[in-house]
């Protein structure tokens, strides 16, 4: 299942592991990314909480942690090339994919019709 | 109660909306800061063939004495700015700025010798003050902020191609010339200068046809409209100061590496030696040296370090250092290029400091300036 947050992440869960990126609409508004911080693999993350940085040419903006859980795996490709998150931020683009604490807490957050309504 | 101030607009405005651009608040005017292109592509676009630019939010004013001689123009804001104005030739433009009583900058500007008069180009954020200051000061002269003209900078190696195809003659124009020419029977006023690091002009237009000139220019294949964006990691890579990061009441002319921007004729020993405010300060400095410096500085990996980031002289962050006035990511060089300012035992190129980033110290090196080569028309 496809999931959104208001901050404009996306999540794909599978099992109890949730993939995360942001949204097409989060990467337009950044611009051109020219850096990308990610989590350690095993960092506990809080719903809300800092996940992962990441710089356009003109600032830093922050990634937040969708929902709680553990950090299993992160993406190397966008490390190694920013410009991924521009050009596919919705597959290719994955950030992270976090063992999710609670598989339910999922339900609390929007589906892809919410989401399109929050960014109009 | 709407607290919001409205926004000031340029001439060009109109057609940054047309072309896209992403418009965000500079200096009180609504500026573009990306077109479609992106400021990756814009940035990139302006080294390898020509990037348009508005900058007409600037201020331009003219400064001509009662006399009506230059001389007198010359020698009245020569007691504002540490710069041989008096010497400088008809059609000739140089860089300079204000100080104040402290020795430090009020702002940077570039000064023009236009045969009985001085045109004095100003950073916007700062107009109003110097516009203020030089009247304050300028008794024998009339200062007068021009609110008809438009500013427009076309940089880039295809620069002269583009604007040849408007006026022929471009091509005989040397670094810092200025002429007055008719471009599509429009008089405007061109520099060939920058804030780039490439070749290029600044061309002064009347605001009734800056739209007819933006577009004659953009109407060239090689030319792209570029974004106060790309603006700023263009300068950056090349060294240049922006006023009120690298330079501000804080900063003398020589801590800011400035001091080749000073003539003889101001120098002690010189014609007209000081003559300036804060010339005790600033000519002691020339004598003596100052404590700290400002350097060009690269992180040493990927991560951009940015502007009030405090530089340590150590990895573990006990002895902080200085600061980093600019940083970003420059597209030219593929990496984070920053400037700050280091005590002069830490100024050798190749020393390592370590920059505080959202808690962790990053090492980055002292590195000459700039970071790319400059392709002036000297």
């Amino acid at each position: 299942m496809l999931k959104f947050t208001a901050e404009h992440e996306w999540l794909k869960l599978e099992g109890d592991v949730a993939t995360v990126g942001i949204t097409q609409h989060a990467a337009d508004q950044l611009g051109d990314l020219v850096f990308v911080e990610l989590p350690e693999v095993g960092a506990e993350l809080t719903k809300d909480g800092n996940a992962a940085t990441v710089e356009s040419v003109k600032a830093a903006s922050d990634v937040y942690s969708p929902l709680d859980g553990e950090v299993v795996e992160v993406n190397q490709a966008i490390v190694d090339d920013p410009s991924l998150v521009n050009s596919d931020p919705q597959a290719a683009a994955w950030f992270f994919k976090l063992k999710l604490k609670n598989v339910s807490d999922i339900d609390s957050l929007m589906d892809e019709a919410a989401y399109k309504d929050l960014i109009g | 109660m709407d607290d919001q101030a409205v926004l000031k607009t340029t001439p060009l405005h109109a057609l940054h909306i047309s072309l896209g651009a992403k418009m965000v608040p500079f200096a009180g005017y609504d500026m573009p800061v990306q077109y479609p292109l992106g400021v990756m592509k814009e940035h990139l676009h302006t080294r390898a063939e020509a990037g348009l630019f508005d900058v007409s939010h600037m201020g331009q004013v003219i400064v001509k004495a009662k006399s009506g001689e230059y001389a007198d123009a010359a020698l009245a804001l020569e007691k504002l700015v540490p710069v041989d104005i008096l010497g400088l030739k008809e059609g000739r433009q140089r860089y300079g700025f204000f100080t104040d009583e402290n020795g430090n900058i009020l702002d940077d500007l570039m000064i023009t010798n236009r045969g009985d008069h001085l045109l004095v180009v100003v950073n916007a954020a700062c107009k109003d003050q110097d516009v203020a200051h030089m009247k304050a000061h300028l008794t024998d002269c009339d200062v007068t902020l021009l609110n008809d003209r438009a500013l427009i900078a076309l940089q880039g190696p295809r620069a002269e191609a583009v604007l040849a195809e408007l006026w022929a003659g471009v091509s005989a124009m040397k670094f810092m010339d200025v002429r007055e020419v008719p471009l599509h029977d429009v008089p405007c006023i061109i520099s060939r200068s920058g804030y780039s690091g490439e070749d290029g002009f600044e061309i002064s237009v009347p605001e009734a046809h800056a739209v007819e000139v933006a577009n004659a220019l953009l109407e060239h294949p090689d030319c792209e409209a570029i974004g106060l964006g790309a603006r700023d990691s263009l300068r950056l890579e090349a060294g240049l100061c922006l006023y009120g990061n690298d330079i501000d009441t804080t900063t003398s002319p020589i801590e800011a590496s400035l001091e080749w921007a000073l003539q003889k004729a101001r120098k002690a020993g010189g014609d007209r030696e000081g003559g300036f405010p804060g010339a005790d300060r600033i000519l002691g400095e020339l004598a003596n040296g100052t404590t700290r410096r400002r350097v060009g500085l690269k992180p040493e990996g990927k991560a951009p370090v940015r502007s009030h980031a405090k530089l340590f002289a150590d990895a573990e962050g006990k002895t902080e250092i200085g600061e980093v006035t600019s940083g970003t990511f420059g597209p030219t060089v593929e990496g984070p290029v920053a400037m700050g300012y280091l005590p002069v035992s830490h100024t050798a190129a190749g020393t390592t400091v370590y920059a505080e980033v959202r808690g962790k110290f990053l090492a980055m090196t002292v590195a000459t300036l700039p970071f790319i080569t400059p392709t002036y028309k000297r």
